[in-house]
């Protein structure tokens, strides 16, 4: 029996949510007595690989194939599978990502295996095997037994800390057989900003709404947030007018979010905007309407024009 | 061209969220209930390839005879006939695989559903399906086109977007902006009372996973305020006191 747990990756490194997915994984397999195996698939850098042995795990299965270095959903859930199996795996753990919320349905049937997406905290194994995650988009949550030999769970983005112990591991190369319909996905064009701090990745998120007036004034939040190492987002409507990018729209049909800090500018927080949000440890409000539904999800908040109160934050967070 | 739909019946997006029987049950006293709003994206996607290429649109649903009024929706907003399979939808493997038995017997072109239900939030119903029919698919899909036999879509990445092709069958999750929702006229509404809603009875499976219990997130502190005058306070408590910089 062990645990294994997937690392997906992001530009040759090692994505943090992989790394609070081990730290997820090792502390389960301690509570079971079981050792845990690291897999990864595709371009990653050497040490990249040895260093997730600090976060516990002693093997990492590293998967080569030339045709694995894009995200391929179909292949990568064989290439998991036949990990699991190979470890004879009783759980796999992944990092809830886009990538991986496409994988990990079809890994669960090749397992037969009971599957939870997003838990937010560790596996109650005290009387079967109980994971908590949250439904109705973070307005509640639920508390769920998993009853198959198989176990197959998500883990949130920010529930669980990612904690060095010491360690390294040791890199071994996996060479799973993975038929050719397996690539009847064909990728044709990837567009992707680079360098930029991805937003549901991000620690603290910089968000502006229509309250903005328009495009041309998201300099000062794009400023704010660079100095705070912060991810920007928006609101639907900033989106639906194309003020931003698409991927940028948190809330119930867009991204959600759960960083440390989500700093709201001139968003009046709409239910379902704050759906997106509401797993956030901190959130702030800037908003010049003292009504706004916003405040009463907000930790923090000042009453205030945007345009006022953005400049001096930012002359503020300079000085950091 | 034929294609399913799989619709969920959730609470409008604007619900309080609540539960009764001990926590065990969702409280359904003042909701009201929608079409998944991912649901409707892939459903008026769906009419509008009907529109472009002729061929018919089914929409499925798992649920009790209560989710009929959201059936009849979809069936207004123009799908032309619909299935309800007659239980509860416990879990997401338990949906998709009422969703595969229909599916294997009926050979759609094309499945369509919504990124993620908004009640239950898995997004494996989709994967779960495609596997278990051993065709592929994709999600979250953002725009779907089809030429001839090839699916050509956009699928949303952190940070950007991709362009992926596979030829059909196929499944897809579906978000904004894949179509504009769809206003049913008057005309859909009274063609949706007559449209064959055909109710079917379950198939037995394995239960591999059981919802225990509900609970609500703890209540939110006050909100501390900061005058405007003074904002560089704030960065003092998040660092001192939230300890979150
Ligand atoms: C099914 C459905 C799904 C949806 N999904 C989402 C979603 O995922 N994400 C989302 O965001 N929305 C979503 N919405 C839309 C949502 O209901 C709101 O309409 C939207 O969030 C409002 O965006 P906003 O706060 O930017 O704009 P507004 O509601 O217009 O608010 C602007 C705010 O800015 C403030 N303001 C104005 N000027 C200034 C200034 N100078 N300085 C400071 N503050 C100022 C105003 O007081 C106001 O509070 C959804 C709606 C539906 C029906
Ligand atoms: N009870 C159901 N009946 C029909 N389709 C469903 C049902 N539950 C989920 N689906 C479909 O599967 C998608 C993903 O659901 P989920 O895996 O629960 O997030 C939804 O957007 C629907 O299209």
């Amino acid at each position: 029996m062990s645990i294994l747990v997937f690392i997906e990756g992001v530009e040759g490194e090692v994505k943090k949510s992989s790394l609070e997915a081990v730290s997820y994984a090792t502390e389960l397999a301690k509570k079971k007595g079981v050792a845990t195996t690291a897999v990864a698939i595709g371009n990653f850098s050497a040490t990249a690989l040895s260093s997730i042995g600090k976060y516990g795990v002693a093997k990492v299965l590293h998967v080569t194939n030339d045709k694995l270095a894009q995200v391929n959903v179909m292949a990568y859930a064989t290439a998991l599978a036949e990990a699991a199996k190979k470890e004879n795996a009783e759980v796999v753990i992944l990092p809830k990502s886009s990538a991986v919320d496409a994988i990990v349905s079809r890994l669960a049937v090749k397992l037969n295996a009971g599957v939870v997406t997003g838990a937010v905290d560790l596996p109650d194994t005290s009387g079967g095997f109980k994971v908590k995650k949250s439904i109705y988009t973070g307005k509640a949550f639920t508390t769920v037994e998993l009853t198959s030999a198989i176990k197959v769970i998500t883990v949130a983005k920010n529930a669980f800390p990612a904690t060095e112990t010491g360690g390294s591991a040791q890199v071994e190369v996996f060479a799973p057989a993975i038929p050719e319909s397996d690539f009847s996905i064909k990728i044709t064009k990837t567009e992707k900003a680079t360098g930029e701090i991805l937003l549901p990745e991000a620690d603290i998120v910089v968000s502006g709404g229509r309250g903005l007036k328009g495009p041309e004034n998201w300099g000062m939040i794009i400023e704010l947030a660079k100095e705070l190492g912060a991810a920007t987002g928006c609101s639907k409507p900033v989106s639906d007018m194309d003020w931003r990018p698409h991927h940028e729209h948190v809330g119930q049909t867009g991204v959600k979010v759960s960083p440390n800090l989500y700093i709201a500018i001139g968003i009046s927080g709409a239910i379902q905007h704050l759906a997106g949000v509401n797993s956030s440890k901190c959130i702030v409000v800037i908003n010049k309407d003292p009504e706004a539904p916003f405040f009463k999800a907000a930790d923090y908040g000042i009453v205030g024009d945007a345009f006022e109160v953005v400049p001096k934050l930012i002359e503020a967070a300079k000085k950091l | 061209m034929k294609i399913l739909v799989c619709i969920t019946n959730v609470p409008d997006t604007t619900s309080k969220i609540s539960f009764t029987d001990n926590n065990t049950k969702f409280n359904t006293t003042g909701v009201q209930f929608i079409i998944g709003p991912y649901d409707e994206y892939a459903l008026s996607r769906a009419i509008e390839l009907k529109e472009a290429n002729g061929g018919s649109v089914t929409v499925l649903n798992v649920g009790e005879a209560d989710t009929e009024p959201t059936i009849r929706k979809a069936l207004a907003i123009g799908a032309d006939d619909a299935i309800r399979i007659n239980a509860f939808p416990k879990d997401a493997q338990f949906v998709a695989a009422q969703i595969v038995a229909v599916a294997k017997t009926e050979n759609y072109d094309l499945i369509l559903m919504g990124r993620e239900s908004i009640d239950f939030n898995g997004g494996l119903v989709h994967g779960l399906v495609a596997e278990a029919l051993g065709i592929p698919s994709v999600s979250p899909v953002m725009k779907l086109d089809i030429e001839g036999n090839l699916a050509k879509m956009a699928r949303e990445i952190e940070g950007g977007k991709e362009y992926v092709e596979a030829t059909l069958p196929l499944v897809a999750g579906c978000q904004e902006p894949i179509a504009e929702w769809k206003i049913p006229n008057m005309r859909g509404i009274m063609s949706a009372r007559t449209k064959p809603l055909k109710v079917v009875e379950p198939t037995a499976t394995e239960s591999l996973i059981n919802m225990l219990a509900y609970e609500l997130p703890p209540a939110k502190g006050a909100c501390k305020m900061i005058d405007a005058s003074t904002p560089e306070k704030l960065f003092e408590l998040l660092k001192n006191e939230a300890k979150v910089l």
